[in-house]
């Protein structure tokens, strides 16, 4: 699919529009503590300016490691959490304008969640049946139980359960059926926009597989736009149209997938493809890099991961790079902008499959 | 020494329930030489923990072994005392879990950890055992070891926290380390520093490694060789560079296909339809078969031997003489 990003291809209005998002968590000592010991506030900037937007019927993933922010972005959108600041826009409403339960309903209806845990996101005491008819229910979208059992049954069906599937409790099924009846309660109010907080990432290997063919399939029928979350990169390169990657609140690159793999930019973006297991054994020596992610409530000044980043200056370490257009990738970072970052030199794409 | 360090020999391990006994792993037979790392790959429910759990004397009642054996430099070792399978942990046979905790007090300072491995397995007095405890930290990477020696387990990040287990394993020099994912807990950036880490110390200090996972690329950078663990018994044995890259096995070649490629076809991932059989619930004949898309009437009627399939060896009957 992918071609550069041009003006005139971004023509029509883009179906998720984010600018300046931002959260932060007050995560203070308790009052007596600061007065006592005379501390101070505590901010954790789980998400600290994030800007991006994604077309309608593209897969968009955030991807990053654990404290990137990623997951509050998903839910940010979803709307369980307010911004501190900057505005969410889908399909042109402005989350913000949008008050009272009677205005949020239809775009409830219109954008759903799938979460990590298949274990946790399915109430134990429901049957699956009720699960999935609760969103039928709650937006009245079939008149009738006839009707909503219909329903829930079809939505059984496009997931690859049975019908019978329906009377069941969900500790009767596999981490990977619960994942279906998942998406199964998410396609439950004809959505057009799913977020998947890493849906994949508890279960095996080939149940992933399963799960992630699932899902495709269902986009390309139901003509979905996904925002997919995911610390895998593999997962990503398979699923995405286009990458964000995030680090410690701040997208630090936002390109198109077979960019970001073939040449990624941004020094952090270059080590995380570095950290890709190499399955057609080729020998290609790795380079891990030092250090870890910093803590979020004490980020570094400037430039977030310039402790880490081998090209970073003076300036790295005193001013925050803004995202600038780079070709078609839109890019953090004062030595790409300085073009004094040598170019990325990627091997041939990584193939798990073995050759004939 | 001649003859491998671990042989594992037709292990079996039972869980005995109200509705009867459920075997966990059955038959099992692997060996792993001095200084080898052998990997252990299967999804979840393979049994490829518990094994490890039996290696070490850690199984949880009410698993037991309930056949087979387990040598370690040609000794039996699965029958010792509670004693004499406590000296035997730590001073021969190493341990790192997933979890950092599991292996960690968290009312100890890391450095009483280390040194009182080191001085009831080395016999070393306080001073040179926490001389020695120093070295391994800085060995491990954890910067600033003097002041660090001092702290408490949560004080440590989770990437450092598993470098101190990693030094506590390795602190009386044992011949073997059992390694149960022990990175699949971290951020990928520092699972590569950990995995770099791991290899070299293990080929520096001549540690055998017995790696379970369920992480095909930690075994592809990690392994000489790898078994491929299948509803409690094994399917494939050989070269990690010949499972990875030829697969053997209708399974190891399912779960290569499912794992996505970067640059690979991106419509359809290779799919094994359907789920690891539950305990109690394993197909008669090869465990595999209600899955596989080369069965045939022999797979149903008769476990397959382990038999030889290019350079490694498969339990599977494609391989049995006479067919292609």
């Amino acid at each position: 699919m992918s071609g550069p990003m041009t003006e005139s291809a971004a023509v029509a209005e883009p179906f998720l529009r984010v600018s300046g998002l931002a959260r932060y968590f007050d995560v203070s000592p308790p009052l007596l503590n600061r007065l006592l010991e005379r501390r101070e506030r505590l901010w954790l900037r789980a998400v600290d300016g994030v800007e991006f937007s994604i077309r309608s019927g593209e897969t968009f993933a955030l991807v990053g490691e654990s404290g990137c922010g990623k997951s509050t972005v998903a839910r940010l959108i979803v709307g369980l959490y307010k911004p501190t600041r900057g505005r969410i826009e889908v399909d042109g409403v402005d989350l913000a304008m949008v008050r009272g339960r009677a205005a949020e309903k239809p775009l409830r209806r219109r954008v759903q969640m799938i979460f990590q845990d298949p274990y946790a996101s399915l109430n134990p005491r429901w049957r699956v049946r009720d699960i999935i008819a609760e969103p039928i229910r709650t937006h009245r979208l079939r008149a009738g139980e006839t009707q909503v059992r219909a329903r829930v049954d079809e939505l059984l069906e496009q997931v690859k359960l049975a019908p019978a599937d329906g009377g069941k409790y969900p500790h009767e099924f596999s981490g990977g059926q619960r994942q279906r009846i998942s998406i199964a309660r998410a396609l439950a109010t004809e959505p057009e926009f799913l977020v998947c907080d890493e849906p994949t990432s508890a279960l095996d290997v080939s149940v992933q597989a399963q799960i992630l063919n699932l899902m495709k399939e269902l986009q390309r029928r139901l003509g979905l736009t996904l925002l997919f979350i995911s610390h895998n990169l593999a997962v990503v390169s398979y699923m995405a149209d286009r990458v964000g990657v995030m680090y410690l609140g701040r997208l630090v690159e936002v390109a198109d997938v077979a960019t970001l793999f073939t040449a990624p930019g941004h020094p952090y973006t270059r080590m995380l493809l570095d950290t890709i297991p190499d399955l057609s054994m080729s020998g290609h020596a790795r380079q891990p890099v030092g250090g870890e992610v910093p803590n979020p409530i004490e980020p570094p000044p400037g430039c977030a991961f310039h402790p880490r980043c081998p090209f970073a200056d003076a300036r790295c370490r005193s001013e925050r790079p803004e995202p600038h257009l780079q070709g078609s990738t839109l890019v953090a970072c004062h030595g790409i902008e300085e073009r004094r970052l040598p170019e990325a030199l990627r091997p041939a794409p990584i193939r798990a499959i073995p050759e004939e | 020494m001649s003859g491998p360090l671990l042989a594992v020999e037709h292990l079996r391990i039972e869980f005995p329930t109200r509705r009867g006994i459920l075997t966990a792993v059955d038959d099992l037979s692997f060996q792993i030489a001095e200084g080898e790392v052998l990997g252990v790959v299967g999804e979840s429910g393979a049994g490829k923990s518990l094994t490890g759990a039996a290696i070490i004397g850690l199984l949880e009642p009410p698993g037991r072994i309930a056949g087979g054996q387990i040598l370690f430099a040609g000794r039996r070792i699965d029958n010792l005392g509670r004693e004499e399978m406590r000296r035997l942990r730590g001073k021969q046979i190493g341990a790192i879990f997933q979890d950092p905790l599991t292996s960690l007090n968290p009312l100890y300072t890391v450095g009483r950890q280390i040194t009182e491995t080191i001085e009831v397995h080395l016999g070393l007095d306080a001073a040179a055992a926490r001389r020695r405890a120093l070295d391994l930290m800085a060995e491990v990477g954890i910067p600033a070891p003097e002041q660090r020696i001092d702290h408490y387990p949560h004080q440590f990040s989770g990437g450092m926290r598993q470098r101190v287990v990693i030094a506590l394993a390795l602190a009386a020099n044992p011949r073997l380390i059992i390694a149960d994912e022990p990175t699949t807990a971290l951020d990928v950036s520092i699972q590569a520093q950990i995995i770099a880490l791991l290899k070299r110390l293990c080929r520096e200090h001549r540690t055998a490694v017995m790696l379970v996972t369920h992480d095909m690329g930690v075994i592809a950078e990690t392994a000489d060789r790898v078994a491929v663990m299948y509803a409690g018994r094994l399917a494939e044995l050989g070269p990690v560079r010949a499972v990875v890259k030829q697969p053997r096995h209708p399974y190891t070649v399912g779960l290569m296909g499912a794992i996505p490629a970067i640059g690979g076809p991106r419509h359809r991932l290779a799919q094994i339809d359907g789920a690891m059989p539950r305990l109690g619930t394993i197909p008669s004949g090869c465990a595999f078969h209600t899955r596989c898309p080369s069965a045939f009437e022999h797979c149903l009627r008769e476990r397959p031997d382990l038999l030889p399939a290019g350079a490694s060896a498969a339990a599977c009957w494609l391989y049995a003489e006479g067919r292609a």
